[in-house]
């Protein structure tokens, strides 16, 4: 009986140790959790702070954000300053040790991705809300996606040795299934390499690199600046002359001028989602593509 | 350059090959290989300021170390630039205020058109344990440090120290600098029992914990201690005349777009009237926020209060205030609404008594209109009533340009 009893209680304190010693992750987008959770498994807890369906740019640094980044092991963020406007006060106010920027537990993904758009010269205000590090909405490429895994694997690894081989595992097979997921998008893309078209923000570099696309212009005049009707104007006069259909537009931007630029220009403005977690059926970083993918194909077909 | 590497690229490959290696393995070497031509190419770039020769010296240099070492890192050439050793120049930045008044005002009259405060703002990581903040202020008439401070933000036992001259953690209006405020003034009952635009703000220390609690709430206790020195609300007459200011916070999440702010503060100090006495305020703040996540950048709303109550010992040196012991109390109330993605309106009810005669008081209310033309500037119209004490009444019009330049640092929710 007592034998019996001890073993409950040393099962309950393995049970808890093992619950304990779980890492736990916070990133500051659900593509990073959706992307750690690949790598992690159930051998972490991880979540996000920013939705996938809010601007990245403009979160609100609120308390209850304090209360998961207090017990974090690993604050996984985006970098290249996308959070500057709500972060920093957040991991300052965390009396957390652990994620404290140059801690082992601060953890800029940014460093691992190929970034584009650096400014090559100045850069002031004049050109609007301008990340002078690059753009930071690199996720979008599959092969960045891959990279953020890789970086994933090293760093749990390194802050979880005992786990290292699940994480290669779960790396590997994330990687192959990526790498035929990859032939689906291009195959479904194939037909629309040199497509031109608009974007609302300057959030589609990466992937529009990826697949192929030509992002002619934007409908904001400048990046954070709100559209102008001289700058509409000139959006839908390109758009006519050069025969562009497509207005690509993020779920946080209003559709009133997308769609009024769209109509004059015979062409149409669709939500494309720069994050995981845009729509409740796009959990996953492949959900994300396929959702993306399928909607630019049905989009551009329309008008073959 | 690019070329020689891809040649390299493609006998690592095919050497690589011959070893018979499976095609995964050969498919994540060709991964690898592609990611440092990109990083070469980019440390190319970014050596656009080099002589061309020292750049294309270096290419053969870093060839064999690829070949023969596939699985290294990726060769740097050359060092950082220049610019790099300004990378430990704290942000900076400096933030306008300009505000004009029309209309008439016998009790506190305000100038005209002012260059009402030039805030400049230094902020940096001190070291891995401490970061450093410091805000000056040029007004028309001199300059002074609102601000400096370092703050330890990762002690053990999650505690988040404080040190230097800040603004007390007393409510919620007496922590925000000018350029956050949603008007162009400060409430009534600010000016009347917290000393004002420059408010309950000395040099001291500062102990922060987010205490546990059930449900989803957030607490947070700050307890103060400064020097004793604030204008108009405490006065050090003898340096053990230290005063305190305690801070409870708890904050819920309604639903994504709703949240609930409240906090409760007490502050003590020596009295600026007569030494030996002593001054108590305590202060209720309440904030409601809704934002939806979806359209946060378009629509959201604001409402706020605080109510303060001043007890100072001097007013009991007034016949009619002992006699009643009447507490001198004020409070605001204000709403603040975003309708567009660039346009606030919104209003505020003052009603404050006097702090050293709770026998008088003041009213008043504004309505505001805030256009931004972006992120960094900012254009407010106010027009606001106050009845005073006195009997006077004044009505005007304030109209506020806010402007920023560099880096300014996000404020704390």
């Amino acid at each position: 009986m007592l034998i019996r009893r001890i073993l409950i209680v040393a099962a309950l304190v393995a049970g808890t140790c093992s619950a304990a010693s779980k890492l736990n992750v916070v990133t500051s987008t659900e593509d990073l959790s959706a992307i750690g959770r690949e790598i992690g498994g159930d051998h972490i807890t991880i979540e996000s702070i920013a939705k996938g369906y809010q601007d990245p740019h403009f979160v609100e640094p609120k308390p209850s954000f304090l209360l998961k980044l207090q017990k974090a092991d690993l604050l996984a963020v985006v970098g290249l300053q996308l959070e500057i406007g709500w972060l920093p006060p957040l991991i300052t106010q965390s009396g957390n040790s652990k994620i404290q920027v140059g801690a082992k537990g601060y953890f800029d993904v940014s460093n691992a991705c190929e970034i584009l758009e650096i400014p090559t010269a100045t850069v002031t205000r004049a050109d609007g809300d301008v990340h002078p590090l690059g753009n930071p909405h690199f996720w979008l490429d599959p092969e960045n996606g891959r990279r953020i895994a890789r970086a994933f694997k090293d760093k749990l690894s390194e802050m979880q040795p005992a786990d290292a081989a699940f994480f290669d595992h779960n790396l590997k097979d994330f990687e192959q299934r990526l790498t035929d997921a990859e032939k689906r998008w291009d195959a479904q893309m194939a037909p629309y390499k040199g497509h031109k078209v608009v974007t609302y923000h300057r959030s589609l570099p990466n992937f529009a690199k990826r697949f192929g696309l030509d992002v002619v212009d934007y409908v904001e005049p400048k990046p954070g600046i709100p559209p102008t009707p001289s700058h509409t104007l000139e959006v839908i006069n390109k758009m006519k002359q050069e025969n562009i259909k497509l207005i690509l537009v993020e779920p946080y931007f209003d559709m009133r001028t997308p769609n009024s630029i769209a109509q004059q220009a015979g062409g149409t403005a669709i939500v494309l989602l720069p994050s995981v977690g845009g729509e409740k059926q796009v959990q996953t970083y492949f959900q994300l593509f396929d959702y993306d993918i399928n909607l630019l194909a049905t989009a551009f077909g329309k008008y073959k | 350059m690019r070329r020689h590497l891809h040649l390299l690229a493609a006998v690592c490959l095919m050497g690589g090959a011959a070893r018979g290696q499976d095609n995964a393995a050969l498919l994540d070497r060709l991964r690898t290989m592609e990611d440092r031509i990109k990083a070469l190419e980019a440390e190319v770039a970014s050596l656009k300021g080099k002589p061309a020769p020292e750049a294309a010296a270096a290419a053969p240099a870093a060839a064999p170390q690829v070949a023969s070492a596939p699985s290294t890192a990726a060769v740097n050439l050359g060092g950082a630039q220049g610019a790099a050793a300004k990378v430990f120049n704290p942000d900076m930045a400096a933030i306008g205020d300009f505000i004009g008044v029309g209309g008439k005002n016998k009790v506190q009259p305000s100038p005209a058109l002012e260059m009402h405060e030039s805030e400049v703002a230094l902020q940096a990581i001190l070291d891995p344990y401490a970061r450093a903040d410091f805000f000056i202020s040029f007004g028309e008439h001199g300059v002074d440090l609102e601000e400096g401070y370092l703050t330890f933000p990762s002690l053990p036992g999650h505690l988040s120290l404080r040190a230097g001259k800040m603004r007390a953690a007393f409510g919620k209006v007496n922590t925000l600098h000018n350029h956050v405020l949603p008007w162009a003034d400060r409430p009534l009952v600010m000016q009347n029992f917290t000393g004002g635009e420059d408010g309950i703000n000395d040099a001291g220390l500062s102990l922060s914990r987010i205490l546990p609690a059930p449900g989803g709430l957030f607490l947070e206790a700050t307890g103060q201690v400064f020097r004793g020195d604030s204008d108009n609300v405490f006065h050090s007459w003898h340096p053990n005349n230290l005063s305190t200011v305690g801070h409870l916070r708890g904050y819920r999440d309604i639903n994504e777009s709703t949240n609930v702010d409240l906090g409760f503060s007490y502050a003590r100090g020596a009295s600026t009237q007569t030494a030996g006495l002593f001054n108590q305020l305590y202060d209720i703040d309440a904030t409601v926020r809704w934002k939806p996540l979806r359209r946060s950048i378009y629509h959201s709303f604001t409402g706020r209060a605080e109510l303060v109550w001043d007890r100072d010992q001097a007013t009991l040196l007034t016949p009619v205030a002992a006699a009643t012991s009447k507490v001198p109390f004020g409070y605001f109330v204000s709403g603040d609404y975003q309708f567009a993605r660039r346009w606030f309106a919104g209003g505020r009810l003052d009603w404050s008594e006097r702090a050293l005669n709770a026998f008088q008081h003041d009213d008043g209310g504004s309505a505001v209109l805030t256009y931004w033309p972006s992120e960094f500037s900012q254009v407010r119209g106010q027009y606001r009533h106050t009845k005073y004490a006195e009997g006077l009444t004044a009505n005007e019009i304030l109209f506020q340009f806010l402007f920023s330049i560099g880096a300014h640092g996000a404020h704390p929710f």
